[in-house]
């Protein structure tokens, strides 16, 4: 059985007239740590409500460990932990206030399941008597993990868990969600930053309400059809201004510090391109072949749609 | 580029708020036409600083100029040389697209027939000309971080900040607004720019990173790269922050 | 001059662009003073009476005839035990309880004199109080009717009477919506002026345009004027809708001066929008704005004398009432309404309402800080 099913999951705002979510469908293994990729305005947060029993879908149906997200809600609600994207914990409570206050409402104590929170929790236990809303971003997401942890979930849905947060908390947050895979916790989360892929098991690309591909990060990147080149010279903005102009030109984008060239006989007009770039006499001119990251993917899929 | 007039400057620019030094006797200069990178660690004090060099909050000691005017007495004049996008939404959701620029072009002293034509000539430009006069609110997220910095630039100014503007945007909406970018700053205006996307850092002409209020690190996203034996300014990134001990 | 043109432009196009606060500005006049005057009514009509009639006499059936004639009091019951009647009165049936004692009429007639018993249900001390105080005045008149039959017959010398003769000036049927009409008035103009404006002013900070505009080279005045000029104008717009309503519902016009309102309203809406913009530089949410704006609200009313004549209240409590500008808003419409006061009568609170408008500005500017130092 898997952890979570989704089947052709339909979901329309605004009576019918916004699509949030067009005939999704998906598994979610046991133990799995999966992800779902995606700009604001996917459809991640809907379908994260859907999963919560928050929300009814239009039509297809989703299951939680067996139980339906429609019918069997009360039992849903007992075995997920779920972090919604805005900070939902109360800004003024304190740390230990906050824990607590979860812990009750699920009909557990601190002491009881302690073990389960015990290595995040020592991370802000210093500042146990500060008002949540006093925290900083990292900390915050911390404090929203262990409440989220503290009824012993089998399954832990996690809304843009990082958004806005800084890359070192974002880091300690995906070791922190490594730990807990490995103890068997169902783990779905959503972020916008395509690197956190790359720690994902298997990911799910989603934009406008539809799944663009799920697999893993290598079978989504094995299947990148094209040839990608990585470009730079001193001056990048008058390099994409030639390539964007060049005939062979198929795609080219900015990444990091380098531009990602595709060509449109790929392979064979590399030799070409590199003459026209340097016929336009671009200094440090550097030319090579890069293997293609989750953007690239993610982009070519957007542009198939 | 390094007989480019300077734009910024600062100067052991300090700023507490009460026993606590928020922004620690920084020193840095912003060329025209340069981009960037202001990163730092939630609560490293980049927002505080970035609030001083647009004249919204005045330092407790050191110097800075921003656009060749005094922060501390001349910070009427620095509003009008600077554009400004923040993370937080920064049109007005009931106003139309056009109604929204010509409203910005307005506060920045341009005339009613200077707004009607720089409203039309942006607007065809973004190509959105049949979205012109729907309201900001129904476009998608994309768009509108497209109109916002769009309408920063209208008054021309010398500096435009932008505060983490491309949060929660799709991968080609990110670039397409990158593009736009290198433009602007290819024509002269320099970009100052904060952001959590590390690869973001990647494009910037030089990347400063702060820790606990100060600069600890200040130079080309290649020679940081070198300095920290890094592959990305990811893990640059990663080595300066992790030693913070500020927790906001 | 450009800047505000400008702010003031985009500020109408949101404000004619969201129907909440067109239709708050527009339905809360009409309905407020429409409901509130009907509802919010001193006089009390139908107050149930229960008669225990020990006596069954002549003149105590016309005691009983008389007092439901008068179209204030209800008969529910009419028996004989005082215990019984008590009942209706513990299950709310009755407010009143008459008890006519045996021998009534005997003792009218032979003593000259006789007690009746009034028993009231207080829980509703309004309503007990002047159910009581109706039915006396109609026992009090039943007793002089009584004696003028007498005295018809010729009687030696004249007995001597004392009446006691009230008269109410300005008001003379004292009609209460003459009394209330310009009151809920002068309450929409401080509603629309102080926490409309708080809360647009907040909710900019909240939507986060408001940083937008604070690295523009926008002046601070610039931005406030902008912010108030609409709702000053919305101000004024709603005390004409209130005039109208005034007018076509309730026949009301003021005998006074329309002109002296309208200048009046200008100056006290300045102080309003004070108010407003003080309240707006305390919050940071909408919510908080709400809040603020209830409690100064319930101040504003209950303070304002709408309800209770603050002349009644408690030294102290007129003391405070000195400080709250609707009172002297509420008492100068009234009085153009009622009294048709002219513009030199109300001098003295004229000046009081421009101290109010420079004292809440004030406060508001040095609260204001667009430039945190």
């Amino acid at each position: 059985m898997p952890a979570i099913s989704v089947n052709n999951i339909i979901k329309t705002y605004d009576k019918g007239n916004i699509l949030a979510l067009d005939k999704v469908s998906f598994d979610v293994q046991q133990g799995e740590l999966f992800g779902l990729i995606g700009a604001d305005g996917a459809g991640k947060t809907t379908l994260f409500r859907l999963l919560t029993t928050l929300l009814l879908p239009d039509s297809g149906t989703a299951q939680v460990l067996g139980f339906d997200t429609v019918k069997d809600f009360w039992a849903i609600r007992k075995i997920v932990g779920y972090m919604p994207g805005k900070f939902a914990l109360y800004q003024d409570l304190s740390i230990i206030e906050n824990l607590e206050f979860f812990a009750t409402v699920f009909n557990t104590t601190i002491a009881q399941n302690y073990h389960l929170i015990e290595d995040i929790y020592v991370q802000i236990a210093p500042f146990k008597d500060r008002l949540a809303g006093k925290l900083s971003g990292g900390m915050k997401q911390k404090l929203a993990l262990c409440c989220a942890l503290i009824h012993e979930p089998k399954v832990l849905l996690l809304d843009e868990p990082t958004t806005g947060v800084d890359p070192v908390s974002r880091k300690e947050f995906w070791d922190m969600l490594d730990r807990l895979r490995a103890r068997g916790i169902t783990i779905v989360v959503s972020t916008p930053y395509m690197d956190e892929a790359l720690r994902c098991d298997r990911i799910a690309l989603i934009q406008k309400g539809r799944i663009l591909d799920i697999d893993t990060v290598e079978g989504i990147l094995a299947k990148y059809p094209k040839r990608l080149y990585a470009v730079r010279s001193e001056n990048m903005f008058r390099l994409l201004s030639d390539l964007r102009q060049y005939s062979q030109t198929d795609t080219c984008f900015a990444f990091g510090e380098y531009l990602h060239l595709s060509l449109k006989n790929g392979e064979a007009d590399a030799p070409a391109t590199e003459a026209y770039l340097q016929s336009r006499q671009h200094a440090q001119l550097s030319f090579k072949p890069v293997a293609p990251t989750i953007e690239d993917a993610f982009i070519e899929l957007m542009q198939a749609q | 580029m390094t007989d480019l007039p300077n734009v910024i400057e600062t100067e052991a620019l300090t700023r507490r708020f009460g026993d606590f030094v928020a922004v620690n006797s920084i020193s840095f200069q912003v060329k025209a036409g340069e981009i960037f990178g202001f990163l730092g660690a939630n609560g490293a004090g980049k927002t505080t600083a970035m609030r001083i060099l647009c004249g919204l909050l005045s330092p407790t000691s050191g110097k800075a100029r921003v656009a060749g005017y005094d922060v501390y007495t001349e910070s009427e004049s620095i509003k009008q040389q600077i554009g400004y996008m923040s993370q937080k939404f920064s049109l007005y959701e009931n106003l139309t697209v056009r109604e929204n620029i010509r409203f910005f072009g307005g506060i920045y002293g341009l005339s009613a027939a200077e707004q009607k034509r720089k409203s039309d000539e942006l607007i065809t430009r973004l190509g959105l000309s049949h979205e012109a006069n729907k309201l900001v609110g129904s476009l998608p997220i994309g768009w509108r971080q497209k109109i916002s910095f769009s309408t920063a630039l209208l008054h021309q100014p010398k500096i435009v900040f932008l505060d983490e503007p491309t949060g929660g945007v799709d991968p080609i909406t990110r670039r397409q607004f990158r593009d736009m970018i290198y433009e602007t700053a290819h024509s002269g205006i320099s970009i100052f720019v904060t952001t959590h996307y590390m690869d973001e850092a990647e494009y910037c002409d030089r990347v400063s990173i702060m820790v606990d209020g100060a600069i600890a690190a200040l130079d080309t996203p290649d020679r940081l790269k070198q300095q920290f034996v890094a592959n990305s300014m990811d893990s640059v990134f990663l080595q300066l922050a992790r030693h913070a001990r500020r927790n906001e | 001059m450009h800047n505000l043109f400008i702010l003031l432009q985009k500020e109408f196009r949101q404000i004619f662009r969201n129907p909440t606060i067109l239709r708050l500005i527009l339905m809360m006049p009409i309905i407020q003073l429409i409901l509130i005057p009907f509802a919010a009514d001193y006089e009390i009509k139908n107050i149930s009476f229960s008669v225990v009639d020990l006596d069954h006499s002549d003149y105590a059936r016309r005691l009983v005839e008389k007092m439901t004639a008068t179209g204030y009091f209800r008969l529910v019951e009419y028996g004989t035990s005082y215990a019984q009647s008590l009942n209706t009165i513990g299950n709310s049936q009755t407010d009143i309880i008459l008890t006519i004692p045996a021998g009534f009429e005997r003792d009218l007639v032979r003593e000259q004199q006789t007690t009746i018993h009034l028993a009231a249900d207080a829980v509703n001390g309004v309503r007990a109080g002047l159910g009581t105080a109706y039915a006396a005045q109609i026992i009090a008149d039943f007793n002089a009717n009584i004696r003028s039959e007498w005295l018809t017959v010729p009687q030696y010398g004249q007995m001597p009477r004392i009446e006691v003769v009230s008269s109410s000036w300005y008001n003379p049927y004292f009609d209460y919506h003459l009394f209330m009409v310009p009151g809920i008035l002068a309450i929409l103009v401080t509603m629309v002026g102080s926490f409309m404006a708080a809360l647009n002013i907040v909710a900019e900070k909240e939507a986060g345009t408001i940083e937008q505009l604070n690295v523009s080279p926008l002046k601070k005045h610039e931005f406030i004027l902008g912010k108030l000029i609409p709702f000053w104008v919305l101000g004024l717009i709603s005390i004409t809708i209130g005039n109208i309503v005034a007018y076509t519902v309730f026949g009301i016009v003021p005998i006074g001066s329309y002109w002296t309102i309208y200048i009046f309203s200008a100056i006290y809406l300045l102080s309003v929008l004070g108010i407003g913009l003080l309240i707006s530089t305390f919050a940071d949410t909408q919510q908080q704005a709400t809040l603020f704006s209830f409690f100064f609200m319930m101040v504003f009313i209950l303070m304002g004398g709408l309800y209770t004549p603050i002349e009644s209240m408690p030294t102290w409590a007129q003391w405070i009432a000195s400080f709250n500008p609707p009172a002297y808003f509420i008492k100068v419409i009234r009085a153009v309404f009622i009294k048709g006061s002219t513009f030199t009568d109300l001098l003295p609170d004229f000046y009081k309402m421009i101290g109010f408008a420079l004292v809440f500005n004030s406060l508001a500017i040095l609260n204001y800080r667009k430039r945190s130092a």
